[in-house]
């Protein structure tokens, strides 16, 4: 049982993540669901890599020593500085909103409809 | 030549990609010698593709592998799987990797004069070149991961580039929009491919496809991605960014963003024929792809008619025709375990969607193109203050009637080619599909009557006395598509037997795809 908490937790955060897109009216708001959902998933990616067995590249393995699958960790690193990219462009992006439309609520920087 | 034929797949992902951050140094010394030098780039890239392509066509897939002294022995000796990063380059990452570097280039040289009197065009091309790079990435990448990768790097670029002029509030409003949806998108496909890794310790497609079991969890992660590359590629429930990116985006900007949501659409292919192939229950599936597709075509083009917009109506239209090929692959999926079903229609079905996938990406750039031009003479998108441009844009006119007559599929444009074989075929499938593609044909026709007619028709308007025909790049942009929209029109069997026929049996044969990468085992 509780070697299934980590994996909860990333689907609550995820879930927390897509609740925040789906019900936050503040532009700012949904960035951070945005970053949540991503903090979910990362955590998701580096739990797979604790299980049973050895670790494919180390080969000269000391017997009995607990060891971590080193590729879920290079795929979050990863996708951590992908997030980094992404959540800087959308605050940009919610800066030019505030600057021409005044408001950060997302009923009323609604021009584009139809 | 063979250094190029050999290390063409990295070099057509890595060229475009220091050449964007080379271009920024280069406009420093000068803008001039910065536009001369993204066009040889893009051209360069253009010649790899054909020269790739030409080696995939005469001798099979290409495989290409990173970080290893033989780039082609996908399992190097010691390895029994593919422990590398790998590029798989098929028929069908070929097809549309000549989509992809003809319109890039078009979009280049139209921009030399439409973006002219605009500031930070350094930037500009960097992210242009940039969108080519994720582009192409994604089309040959041969493991999950590295698609994440690509479709962020092309989502980041392209919504970079929607919300390029941010002296009005929309664009940026519209970039907003695409970035949440597309973020959210990109972080389920990861969460689909941590699922894949999980529980089959691999990320190559290839290996994940030979050990794909269909479990509970390899259904979610299918419905993760057919969700998510849905929504990039603008089918109908999830299409609210489509219009808005697409209208408040530069011209050609639009045109690319037509191709970077058919490589989403690709990808979505790619996943569902490669990586579950005949696990999946292909009548259900193949239903929801069908489904997808007919409401894309109905909505689209409904929602299209009441536009005064003009590039939001043609936005609307690109989501409509998105819904053609969605039909066409999704009768050629329904279909895919019946193997004389397949011989006798689906296959058929399958090329006619991939053949409107080339001939969309070329007739649909060119209609943003001439909705662009417009733009350029006028400074509107509204079609109420339009009219009589035909007397002073001859040019132009013609190319807009060329794009308007193909996409409503009338021969002998190429639209027609690819639209009949998808008629054909649907209709062994289920007539009633096959009916209602073509009364949206006759909508999309309509549709395009009224543009016509309100932009172009009538008496000389007073404001635009003094309009002259757009500068020479951009009508050499305009002219490359037209002229391929006419040799794809005129000559479709060959177009169909060269470059679609590969592409559409890549698809179908996921056996020879594991084969070729993991070996005979």
């Amino acid at each position: 049982m509780i070697y299934n908490f980590p994996f909860i937790a990333a689907v609550i955060l995820i879930g927390l993540g897509v609740y925040a897109c789906m019900f936050k009216r503040n532009l700012i708001k949904i960035v951070i669901g945005i970053s949540l959902i991503e903090s979910g998933v990362n955590l998701f990616l580096i739990t797979l890599g604790y299980r049973k067995g050895v670790a494919p590249i180390y080969t000269n393995a000391p017997s009995g020593a607990s060891m971590v699958l080193p590729t879920p960790q290079a795929l979050t690193l990863t996708s951590i500085v992908i997030g980094v990219a992404t959540t800087a462009l959308m605050l940009s992006f919610v800066m030019t909103i505030y600057k021409h439309y005044k408001t950060l609520d997302a009923r009323k920087a609604r021009r584009l409809k139809g | 030549m063979n250094f190029l034929i050999l290390h063409a797949p990295i070099l057509i992902i890595a060229i475009p990609l220091l050449a964007a951050f080379a271009t920024l140094l280069i406009s420093k010394i000068s803008p001039k010698l910065r536009n001369i030098f993204v066009i040889t780039v893009l051209s360069f890239v253009l010649f790899l593709v054909l020269l790739l392509a030409h080696q995939v066509y005469t001798s099979g897939m290409q495989v290409y592998v990173l970080g290893s002294n033989q780039t082609t022995v996908a399992t190097p000796s010691g390895y029994s799987i593919p422990v590398r990063i790998m590029l798989t380059v098929d028929g069908a990452s070929i097809f549309m990797a000549i989509i992809t570097a003809i319109v890039s280039l078009v979009g280049a040289i139209y921009s030399l004069s439409f973006m002219k009197k605009y500031s930070g065009l350094d930037k500009y091309y960097t992210l242009l070149l940039l969108m080519s790079v994720g582009m192409f990435g994604m089309e040959f990448t041969g493991d999950m991961f590295n698609l994440f990768v690509f479709l962020e790097i092309l989502s980041i670029s392209s919504c970079a580039l929607v919300a390029f002029w941010t002296h009005k509030g929309e664009p940026s409003e519209a970039a907003f929009k695409y970035m949440v949806l597309s973020c959210i998108g990109a972080l389920f496909v990861l969460f689909a491919t941590a699922l894949f890794y999980g529980q089959y310790n691999a990320l190559n497609i290839a290996m994940i496809a030979s050990r794909m079991k269909y479990s509970l969890l390899d259904k979610i992660a299918l419905g993760l991605l057919v969700a998510v590359f849905a929504m990039k590629c603008g089918a109908v429930p999830m299409h609210m960014w489509t219009p808005d990116a697409y209208s408040k985006a530069p011209a050609p900007i639009t045109a690319m963003l037509v191709v970077a949501s058919q490589a989403s659409l690709y990808a979505l292919f790619r996943g569902v024929f490669t990586l579950y192939n005949v696990t999946l229950n292909c009548l259900t599936v193949g239903w929801i792809i069908i489904i997808l597709g007919v409401l894309s075509m109905f909505i689209g083009v409904t929602m299209a008619l009441p536009q005064h917009d003009v590039k939001r109506l043609m936005a609307y239209h690109a989501i409509s025709q998105t819904g053609y090929m969605l039909l066409g692959i999704g009768v050629g999926l329904a279909v895919l375990g019946d193997t004389n079903a397949l011989n006798s229609y689906g296959l058929m079905a399958m090329k006619g969607g991939l053949f409107h996938i080339i001939n969309h990406a070329m007739y649909k750039g060119l209609l943003f193109l001439t909705a662009g031009a417009i733009f350029y003479v006028t400074g509107t998108r509204d079609l109420n203050k339009m009219g009589g441009l035909a007397h002073k844009m001859p040019l132009t006119a013609i190319f807009f009637m060329i794009g308007a007559l193909s996409i409503a599929g009338m021969p002998p444009f190429n639209g027609f080619a690819s639209k009949i074989m998808i008629y054909e075929s649907v209709y062994k499938f289920n007539p009633v599909l096959s009916i209602l593609a073509m009364v949206v044909s006759i909508l999309t026709l309509a549709s395009f009557v009224k543009v016509f007619h309100s932009a172009f028709m009538g008496p000389q308007l007073p404001e635009y006395k003094n309009v002259k025909e757009v500068p020479k790049s951009m009508l050499i942009g305009m002219g490359i598509l037209s002229f391929m929209i006419i040799l794809f029109g005129v000559f479709p069997d060959i177009v169909v037997n060269t470059i679609v026929a590969p592409a559409a049996n890549a698809l179908v044969n996921q056996g020879s795809y594991i084969t070729k990468i993991l070996g005979g085992a």
